[in-house]
């Protein structure tokens, strides 16, 4: 009797959880698919894929933005990854001294509120003709997705197995060879990590390209905030589903690439 | 890149806060930003500690239930619930938020159903309320992944100790576990806090009115009258409370490093 009366409580409790986690997913997903939903009905009047239709029109603002966007991505990605590889290294496996230190300044933007940067930045893009270029986006982002990524790569690195370099060397294989057939494929999986959670920072982020990106710049973010803001539901809700499902993605399967060891080390 | 992308721009914006409009230096930015918005100072500085203590509380309790829970299936199935909004970005959490907790919302339209409520007298949630619930929804996730597994790492020895003494769990959690990971939750609840301080799309997507954050002010005060003198003294502002944030952080990784 008691142990039912448990699972009941564990059962509500875990119930109320999934609502409050998934509740508003949920509203997200029927707003995605509604056609006609006003007051006071509690669930939509019609279905269908109208509003997909005019997200995806390759004619439309919000197709435009998507390409745009994970072209910017993409591009953040390369240019994050060039210089988090060998800072990574160097702060991962070298004894550099202030290696803390250096961690330490590579954190400070992110421990700083960055409105106030971002339309200093946007100024200062303004004065310079980077202001509304991919270039200049991409630089905002790539500024932001580098600590990230040398954070995890050093992690990365850290975790590779120093003896396993050693044996090679030993056997004769050059630094080069060794860095590109040992550590690099150990490594691998974290710089993966990086990758791609660079590529979502940059997919997803939003303040800075509302600075640095207006007026030629449009990313998915943008399109989604200003359909939300002119209460077209529908296509913000399809947008929003679009940045959505990658960032679930990356949260399930995050354990394949980042195991608890590597986390200890990143925090 | 750090340098140019963050340091020049930092200086600049100090220095542009506290220049004049003829161009010395000067408070003139800072007695117009209190006049104007003192209230969204406040504000956004009691929803953003409101929000970290509430993240804190939550995360305490669900890595508490993961580590000390007795029932793995139960645990098994928070595991899997707890993480979903992890990287779900703040613009996304904003639009779910603003259709959720809407008047006509799900949240509402599910206590209707229920019979607890009466959609009609409701007025939804849309104001600083649903601040605080988005940036919880969305940052209790990260700071319980940090705090759960810095528990799950101590030694379970003195866990079982207390047990075996008869302690509860609620016990063990306020007075074995948080101690010994109050500096995992200390850095982490900074991020947040940090995080939440920034955040422009969610204070202008759950509540349009006054008062607001001191991110909205600073948008608006640049997009509509280029006044980047008084765009920056609460941009300084919130410099200074970041900085306050950031020290502890700095304090608490500090010692980490010295001792771990």
């Amino acid at each position: 009797m008691t142990r039912a009366l448990g699972w009941l409580w564990r059962g509500s409790l875990l119930g109320l959880i999934a609502f409050a986690i998934f509740g508003p997913l949920a509203n997200l997903l029927l707003w995605a698919f509604a056609i006609q939903w006003y007051y006071p009905h509690k669930l939509p009047l019609a279905y269908g894929f109208r509003y997909w239709g005019e997200v995806f029109k390759p004619t439309s603002d919000a197709f435009a933005s998507l390409s745009t966007s994970v072209l910017i991505a993409t591009i953040t990605v390369v240019v994050c990854l060039l210089l988090a590889i060998p800072a990574g290294y160097a702060l991962g496996r070298r004894r550099l001294p202030g290696r803390a230190f250096i961690l330490l300044i590579l954190l400070l933007p992110q421990a700083f509120p960055s409105v106030a940067i971002y339309f200093n930045i946007a100024r200062l893009f303004y004065m310079v003709g980077l202001n509304g270029t991919i270039a200049g986006v991409v630089l905002v982002h790539a500024a932001h997705g580098l600590v990230i990524a040398v954070w995890i790569a050093a992690a990365a690195f850290a975790a590779v197995d120093v003896e396993l370099e050693f044996a090679a060397r030993n056997l004769g294989a050059s630094a080069l060879r060794t860095a590109l057939t040992i550590t690099l494929p150990l490594a691998a999986p974290g710089l993966m990590a990086a990758a791609i959670f660079v590529f979502l920072e940059s997919l997803d982020e939003f303040t800075g390209t509302y600075f640095v990106g207006v007026p030629d710049v449009t990313t998915l973010p943008l399109i989604m905030f200003t359909a939300s803001l002119a209460g077209n539901y529908q296509i913000a809700a399809v947008t929003a589903l679009i940045l959505l499902v990658p960032s679930i993605a990356f949260m399930l399967l995050i354990e394949r690439f980042l195991n608890t060891e590597m986390l200890a080390k990143v925090g | 890149m750090v340098l140019g992308l963050f340091v020049y721009p930092l200086l600049y914006s100090l220095l542009s806060a506290f220049t004049t409009r003829d161009g010395a230096f000067g408070f003139d930015n800072f007695a117009k930003t209190f006049e104007l918005y003192g209230t969204d100072i406040l504000f956004t500085i009691v929803i953003v500690a409101a929000s970290t203590v509430l993240t804190g509380i939550l995360a305490a309790l669900i890595g508490g239930y993961l580590v000390l829970g007795t029932h793995p299936a139960a645990v098994a199935v928070l595991k899997w619930l707890y993480r979903w909004p992890l990287f779900i970005p703040f613009i996304v959490a904003a639009q779910c938020m603003r259709t959720f907790l809407a008047k006509n919302g799900m949240l509402n339209n599910a206590l209707d159903t229920l019979g607890l409520v009466d959609v009609a007298n409701l007025s939804g949630l849309l104001d600083w309320r649903g601040i605080i619930v988005t940036f919880v929804w969305k940052e209790t996730p990260f700071v319980a992944l940090l705090v759960s597994g810095a528990m799950s790492a101590l030694d379970r020895a003195s866990i079982e100790a207390a047990r075996n003494l008869g302690a509860g769990s609620l016990r063990i959690l306020i007075e074995i576990l948080l101690p010994q990971i109050a500096g995992v939750m200390t850095v982490a609840l900074v991020l947040a806090f940090v995080t939440m301080l920034s955040v422009l799309s969610v204070p202008i997507m759950i509540s349009g009115g006054a008062p607001t954050m001191i991110t909205v002010d600073m948008a608006f005060r640049v997009n509509s009258y280029s006044d980047y003198g008084v765009a920056n003294a609460p941009g300084s502002i919130s410099y200074l409370i970041a900085g306050l944030a950031a020290w502890i952080y700095v304090r608490h990784n500090v010692a980490g490093e010295t001792t771990g």
